[in-house]
C-alpha cells in the first residue's frame, strides 16, 4: 500500500463513486478517474509483469506514453481488448480489468523464475539460442517461449461491435489540445477557417490539467471553442497516422467509457484532409537508467504532479526525487503544495539553480546534488533507495515509498516523423527536434522543443560504483532491455541504432520507445564513443499507439468485406438450391443439387442434360464491350490475333488477346453487329483488364483511331442454352429471327425478341452442343429465364453450373485462360495457332511471338492426359515426369491445368502443360500424387467429337 | 494518401481513384516486325528504376478514365507535375 486518494484537489468528481474490478477484486474510484488513478488511489503499485523477465512492474506515467501497466479490459462476449494502457483507461460501474502476463496471480508469477536467470537472457539471447538444433523450433522452443512471452492475450471470437468511419476535410488541423493547440485554435478561431482539434484524451487541456492555476483559463478558452461555430473538437480521439498530402488518419473511442454495451459504434475512424497542420503534441518526460529503475514506486516525476493535481492521488507518503532536470523540482514543489509527503531530492548535477535550492530548503526538502541512485530496495514496492555521493562514491539508504525520476524531455515527434519532416539535434536539450517540413505543418509547445520546464544535465545513465554486468538498469521498459543489452549489441559490433535497435528490440514494443528511444541512443553513443548524430536515429511509424483492428476494418467486413457482384437470374438460383462459388466478385451457381445428391452426381447429372437434351446457364458474368466507331474493326485487328477486318455483320468470332510479350491474356466470342459496331465478351474475371488494355493503346499508341470503348457487362444477362434441343425450346419465345441452321449458322448474331424482349441472340458454344446465347437487358434476366424454364419443362431442361460448364468445355478442349493458361504460354503453347492471323503485318504480341525463347524447343505446351486408370481423376496442379525412378528432387516436366470425371465418356480427362509436350502423344508420364504416382497418356485435347458434328445441326 | 492533379479533369484527387501505368515515354514502335530482337528486348522489358524523379503514367481510371503522365520523385513520393498523354516531356 503505497499510494492513496488526497483530501482535496484533482478533476474527479468526488460526488460520484464508481465501481470496478481489477483481477477479480471491487474497488471504488470516481468519475473523472482513469484505471491507473483510481488503482492509485486503492494503493494498487503492481500493474502487471514485465515481457522477458516477468519482473513486477507498476505505473512510470500518467498518459499515452505508459509502458507498463497494460491491462485486458472485458466488456463481455467478444468484447475483450488486451493491452489497453491503464492511464487511458476511463473507469466506469462495471468495469472488469484484469492485469497481463502473469500466472498464477500477479503477486505471485512463475515466470518471474526469468529474472533469476536474466544473467542467461542477454540481447540476441533468441537469435543465438534457438538456432539449433533446427528441428527444436516447431516442438520446443517455440511453443516454450509463446506460453511464457507475449503481450496479453488475443481474443478468441468475433467482435460484435460496430465500427464507424468518416472523411472529413479542414482548413486547419490541431493535433494535441494542450495549452499551446488550444492557443493556437483560439488565434484562428475568429478567422473563417474550419478547424478541427483534436486529443487523445477525454477532456482538453494536456498538461494544463494537471495544473490548477491554469483551470480558469481552461474552461474560457475551451467554452470560447466549444461556441465557436467553425471548431469541430474531437476528444478521445488518436490522431495515428501522418500521411501524404496532409491526411490524417485518427480514431475516436465513442462508447468504451460508458458503463453499458450498447449497438452504437465503438470507435470511428476520421480520415481528415487538412489544408494546414498544426501539431501540438507536447512532450514526453524520459526516465532514468539506473539499477532497479523499473520497481513498482519508480515513475516520472510529471506523471505524479498529474495525479495529484488532475486526479487528487498521491502516489506516496514519503516521496524521494532523482532529477538531472529542473523540471522534477517544479513538480515537486507542485506536489509540496498539493499535500504531497517529499522529502529528499537527489540531482546528479554539481549545481542547480539557487532558486531552486531556496525553494527546496523553504519546503523543508533535503537536497542532495551531485548524488546519483544506485539501488532501489522493495519487489512489489520501493521501501529504501540507495544513494551515491558522486564525490567520495559513498553509498547511503534512504527510505521511501515512491522515487520519482526526471531525466529531461523528449519532443513528441511521432507525427511530423509520419510526415516525413526532418529533425535536427539539440545539445541544450538532448533531443531531436522538427527541422524542416515535408507537408504544410507547424509544430508548437512542447513538440517543437520550446517549453519552460528549465534546464538540465543530459546523462545516459546515473553513475554507479557497482559492476554493471550485475545490474538491471532499464532503458525500455516494455521490452525489457537493459542498459547492459545495448552496450552489448555495441560490443559484439553493431554500429548504427537501427542495427542495435533490432539486436536488443529496444524501442520495438508497443509504446515504440516514446520512453526509451533517446536513452538508448545516448547509451549507445556513450558505448561506441560516437556523438548521438552519427550513429542514425530510428524511424517513428504509424500508428502512434495501437489501434484496434476494428477500427481500420470499419464497416468492410463480413459480407461488406468486399463487393459481391450478382446477375438477376441470382435469386432464381438461390430458390432452386444452387450451390454458389465466387468467381472474381461474382456469386456464380457452381451447380444445382437434387436432394440426396453430392456435387459430384449434381454434375454428372448436369453434363448428361446437355449432351442428351438441353441445359441452361447463367452466363451473365461474361465480360462485355461495346466497340463503336468507323476505325472499330482496325482496332480490333491490331488487339487480337485473328483477322476482324473481313468478319461480315452477323457473324462471331473466337478472340485471342495477347499481352505485348506474346502471352495469352484473354480470349472470348466477338460479335459484329454492324460495319462499326462490335459486341466483344471477355472472361468473367478479365473483363475490367481487357478494357483497360485496350483504353492503353487506344488512348496512348493509336489516338488517331475514331473507336469508342463501353463497358456493357452489366447491361445484358445471358442466358446460354446448349444441347440438341436447345433450338426447340427457344423457337416459340423468337420474334424476327430465323432459327434454322441455313439461316441462322454457328458463329453469327441476330437481333430480335425473345418473349417480346429485344435480344442479342448469338449462336455460340463453349460446350461443344447446339447452343444460344441469348443477352438481354439484364432486369429481363431472371423474366426470360423462367419463360425457358417453362417452355424447357417437356424436354427435360436443366439448369447447369460452372461447374458442369468447366467439364463440358473441357471435353471439347476448350481452355480457361488463367487455369489452362498462366502467363507464359503462347497461342502455339496452347494449340491456338490457328486463331493467330499469320497474314497480319501487326498486332499486339505478334513480334514477341519470333522472340527466340519463344520459338525455342523444350517449351511447355497444353495437351490431353488420359489416366491408365481410367477412375482416376489426377489433382489439378500435381507435377509432372518424365521418369518416375530418377532420384529427388526429380525434374518436373510440366503439371496438371485441368481434371475431371466425364460421366459422358465413363472415365477420366485432364489437360496439362508439358514440356515439348505436343511431340509426346501416346508417351506415357508419370505424376507423383499424394500415396502413388500415377501413370496417363498424352492425347491430344479434344475428347469428345473432335469433328464437331454436334455443333452444325 | 496522395493526392493526384488529373490534367484533363484539372483537379486533385484521392490517389485511390488512380492506377498507376509503368513508366511512361515508351512509344510502341510503329513497325514491331521490323524490330530487332535486342531494339524489342528494349521496348519490351528494360525500365529506369530512378532514385529522384520518375516519368510515369498513371491513369484517373475512377474518373475520366484518361491516361496521363506525370514526374514523381521516387524518394518522396510527391508529384512534381502530371501532363497530358502526347504533350513532351518534362
Ligand atoms: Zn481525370
Amino acid at each position: 500500500m503505497s499510494g492513496f486518494r488526497l483530501e482535496t484537489g484533482g478533476r474527479i468528481d468526488r460526488s460520484q463513486p464508481v465501481r470496478f474490478d481489477f483481477d477479480g477484486k471491487t474497488y471504488q474510484g470516481f468519475a473523472g478517474d482513469s484505471l491507473a488513478s483510481a488503482l492509485l488511489a486503492n494503493g494498487v503499485m503492481l500493474f502487471g509483469r514485465s515481457f522477458k523477465y516477468h519482473r513486477p512492474r507498476g505505473l512510470v506515467a500518467a498518459g499515452s506514453e505508459e509502458p507498463n501497466a497494460l491491462i485486458s479490459v472485458n466488456r463481455g462476449p467478444g468484447r475483450f481488448t488486451p493491452n489497453l494502457r491503464a492511464t487511458g483507461v476511463e473507469i466506469h460501474d462495471g468495469l472488469i480489468a484484469t492485469s497481463q502476463n502473469r500466472w498464477p496471480s500477479l503477486a505471485m508469477d512463475f515466470g518471474a523464475i526469468n529474472d533469476r536467470l536474466g544473467m542467461f537472457f542477454p540481447a540476441g539471447f533468441y537469435n543465438k539460442t534457438f538456432m539449433w538444433p533446427r528441428s527444436f523450433w516447431d516442438r520446443v522452443y517455440e511453443p516454450a517461449i509463446r506460453k511464457m512471452a507475449g503481450l496479453g492475450d488475443a481474443p478468441t471470437t468475433e467482435d460484435p461491435d460496430v465500427y464507424a468511419s468518416t472523411y472529413a476535410h479542414c482548413d486547419l488541423l490541431i493535433i494535441g489540445a494542450g495549452p499551446a493547440g488550444i492557443d493556437a485554435a483560439l488565434g484562428f478561431m475568429d478567422t473563417n477557417k474550419r478547424i478541427v482539434l483534436i486529443d487523445e484524451q477525454d477532456e482538453l487541456g494536456g498538461g494544463a490539467l494537471a495544473d490548477p492555476a491554469l483551470w480558469p483559463w481552461l474552461e474560457r478558452s475551451v467554452k470560447a471553442l466549444t461556441d465557436a461555430p467553425n471548431v469541430t473538437i474531437l476528444t478521445r480521439t488518436t490522431a495515428f497516422g501522418y500521411y501524404h498530402d496532409n491526411f490524417i488518419g485518427a480514431v475516436q473511442r465513442l462508447t468504451d467509457h460508458l458503463p453499458d454495451v450498447t449497438d452504437a459504434p465503438r470507435e470511428k475512424l476520421w480520415r481528415i484532409r487538412a489544408g494546414e497542420v498544426v501539431l501540438a503534441q507536447g512532450a514526453i518526460e524520459r526516465p532514468l537508467v539506473f539499477d532497479g529503475n523499473d520497481t513498482p514506486g519508480v515513475m516520472l516525476s510529471s506523471a505524479a504532479k498529474v495525479y495529484a493535481n488532475r486526479y487528487g492521488v498521491a502516489v506516496g507518503k514519503a516521496l524521494a526525487l532523482m532529477a538531472s532536470h529542473d523540471s522534477g523540482w517544479h513538480d515537486v514543489f507542485a506536489l509540496a503544495k498539493a499535500g504531497v509527503g517529499i522529502s529528499v531530492i537527489i540531482d546528479v548535477r554539481e549545481s542547480v539553480d539557487s532558486a531552486l535550492i531556496l525553494e527546496a530548503s523553504r519546503l523543508g526538502i533535503t537536497v542532495y546534488l551531485n548524488h546519483g541512485v544506485v539501488g532501489v530496495n522493495g519487489r512489489h514496492n520501493v521501501s529504501s533507495i540507495d544513494i551515491c555521493d558522486y564525490g567520495d562514491q559513498r553509498v547511503s539508504r534512504i527510505d521511501c515509498d515512491a522515487l520519482l525520476m526526471a531525466g529531461g524531455w523528449t519532443p513528441s515527434v511521432h507525427l511530423w516523423s509520419h510526415s516525413k519532416g526532418s529533425l535536427k539535434w539539440r545539445d541544450d536539450l538532448g533531443a531531436y527536434v522538427p527541422d524542416v517540413p515535408n507537408e504544410n505543418v507547424h509544430c508548437v509547445g512542447g513538440c517543437s522543443g520550446d517549453w519552460d520546464f528549465g534546464t538540465g544535465a543530459i546523462i545516459d545513465m546515473l553513475p554507479t560504483p557497482k559492476d554493471q554486468s550485475r545490474i538491471k538498469a532499464f532503458v525500455d521498459f516494455q521490452n525489457d532491455v537493459t542498459a547492459k543489452d545495448i552496450m552489448l549489441a555495441v560490443r559484439e559490433g553493431f554500429r548504427s541504432i537501427e542495427h542495435i535497435k533490432r539486436y536488443t528490440t529496444n524501442g520495438m514494443a508497443t509504446d515504440q520507445g516514446k520512453t526509451s528511444n533517446l536513452n538508448g541512443l545516448q547509451i549507445a553513443s556513450s558505448a561506441l564513443n560516437k556523438p548521438v548524430t552519427d550513429i542514425g536515429l530510428t524511424s517513428f511509424r504509424p500508428p502512434y499507439t495501437p489501434q484496434t483492428f476494428g477500427a481500420l476494418a470499419g464497416h468492410a467486413k463480413g459480407a461488406l468485406f468486399q463487393p459481391t457482384r450478382t446477375t438477376n437470374i441470382d435469386d432464381w438460383a438461390q430458390a432452386h438450391g444452387a450451390v454458389f462459388e465466387l468467381v472474381a466478385q461474382w456469386r456464380r451457381a457452381r451447380y444445382f443439387p437434387h436432394s440426396g445428391e453430392d456435387m459430384h452426381a449434381a454434375v454428372n447429372r448436369e453434363c448428361v442434360a446437355v449432351r442428351s437434351s438441353v441445359g441452361i446457364f447463367d452466363a451473365s458474368t461474361l465480360g462485355k464491350i461495346e466497340v463503336v466507331g468507323p476505325d472499330a474493326a482496325e482496332f480490333l485487328n491490331r488487339m487480337y490475333t485473328n483477322p476482324w477486318k473481313a468478319l461480315e455483320p452477323g457473324r462471331c468470332r473466337y478472340g485471342l488477346l495477347l499481352k505485348e510479350d506474346g502471352f495469352i491474356t484473354d480470349d472470348g466470342v466477338s460479335a459484329r453487329l454492324a460495319p462499326d459496331r462490335f459486341h466483344l465478351t471477355t472472361t468473367t474475371g478479365g473483363a475490367a483488364r481487357v478494357l483497360n488494355m485496350m483504353e492503353d493503346y487506344l488512348q496512348t499508341e493509336w489516338p488517331d483511331l475514331d473507336v469508342w470503348l463501353t463497358s456493357t457487362t452489366e447491361q445484358y444477362a445471358v442466358i446460354a442454352l446448349q444441347g440438341p434441343n436447345a433450338r426447340k425450346v427457344l423457337e416459340p419465345l423468337l420474334e424476327g429471327i430465323d432459327l434454322s441452321a441455313e439461316a441462322f449458322p454457328h458463329m453469327a448474331i441476330r437481333e430480335g425478341r425473345i418473349c417480346g424482349i429485344e435480344t442479342r441472340l448469338f449462336r455460340v458454344s463453349f460446350t461443344g452442343e447446339l447452343g444460344f446465347e441469348i443477352n438481354v437487358p439484364t432486369a429481363y434476366g431472371r423474366a426470360v429465364w423462367e419463360q425457358l424454364m417453362a417452355q424447357g419443362a417437356q424436354y427435360g431442361i436443366t439448369p447447369y453450373g460452372t461447374e458442369a460448364m468447366h467439364v463440358l468445355r473441357a471435353e471439347k478442349g476448350f481452355i480457361i485462360v488463367g487455369q489452362d493458361t498462366d502467363g507464359t504460354v503462347t497461342p502455339f503453347d496452347a494449340g491456338l495457332d490457328w486463331a493467330v492471323g499469320k497474314k497480319k503485318p501487326d498486332f499486339v504480341g505478334k513480334r514477341s511471338m519470333a522472340r527466340s525463347d519463344i520459338v525455342a524447343l523444350g517449351r511447355k505446351q497444353l495437351v490431353g492426359l488420359l489416366t491408365d486408370d481410367p477412375n482416376l481423376v489426377l489433382e489439378e496442379g500435381a507435377q509432372i515426369v518424365a521418369d518416375p525412378k530418377q532420384p529427388i528432387p526429380m525434374t518436373m516436366i510440366g503439371h496438371v491445368t485441368s481434371s475431371y470425371w466425364s460421366e459422358t465418356l465413363g472415365r477420366s480427362i485432364a489437360m496439362a502443360l508439358v514440356a515439348g509436350g505436343h511431340d509426346m502423344t501416346g508417351n506415357t508420364l508419370h505424376i507423383p500424387m499424394p500415396g502413388k504416382t500415377h501413370t496417363a497418356k498424352v492425347s491430344g485435347v479434344v475428347f469428345y467429337d473432335p469433328e464437331g458434328a454436334r455443333l452444325h445441326v | 494518401m496522395i493526392l493526384i492533379h488529373c490534367p484533363y479533369c484539372d483537379e486533385k484527387r484521392p490517389e485511390i481513384e488512380f492506377a498507376n501505368a509503368g513508366q511512361a515515354h515508351i512509344a510502341r514502335p510503329l513497325d514491331p516486325s521490323g524490330q530487332s530482337d535486342a531494339d524489342w528486348e528494349t521496348y519490351l522489358f528494360i525500365r529506369a528504376n530512378p532514385r529522384g524523379r520518375h516519368h510515369e503514367r498513371w491513369r484517373h481510371i475512377h474518373g475520366c478514365g484518361r491516361f496521363f503522365n506525370a514526374v514523381r520523385d521516387t524518394v518522396t513520393d510527391k508529384f512534381e507535375t502530371t501532363y497530358k498523354a502526347g504533350e513532351p516531356r518534362r
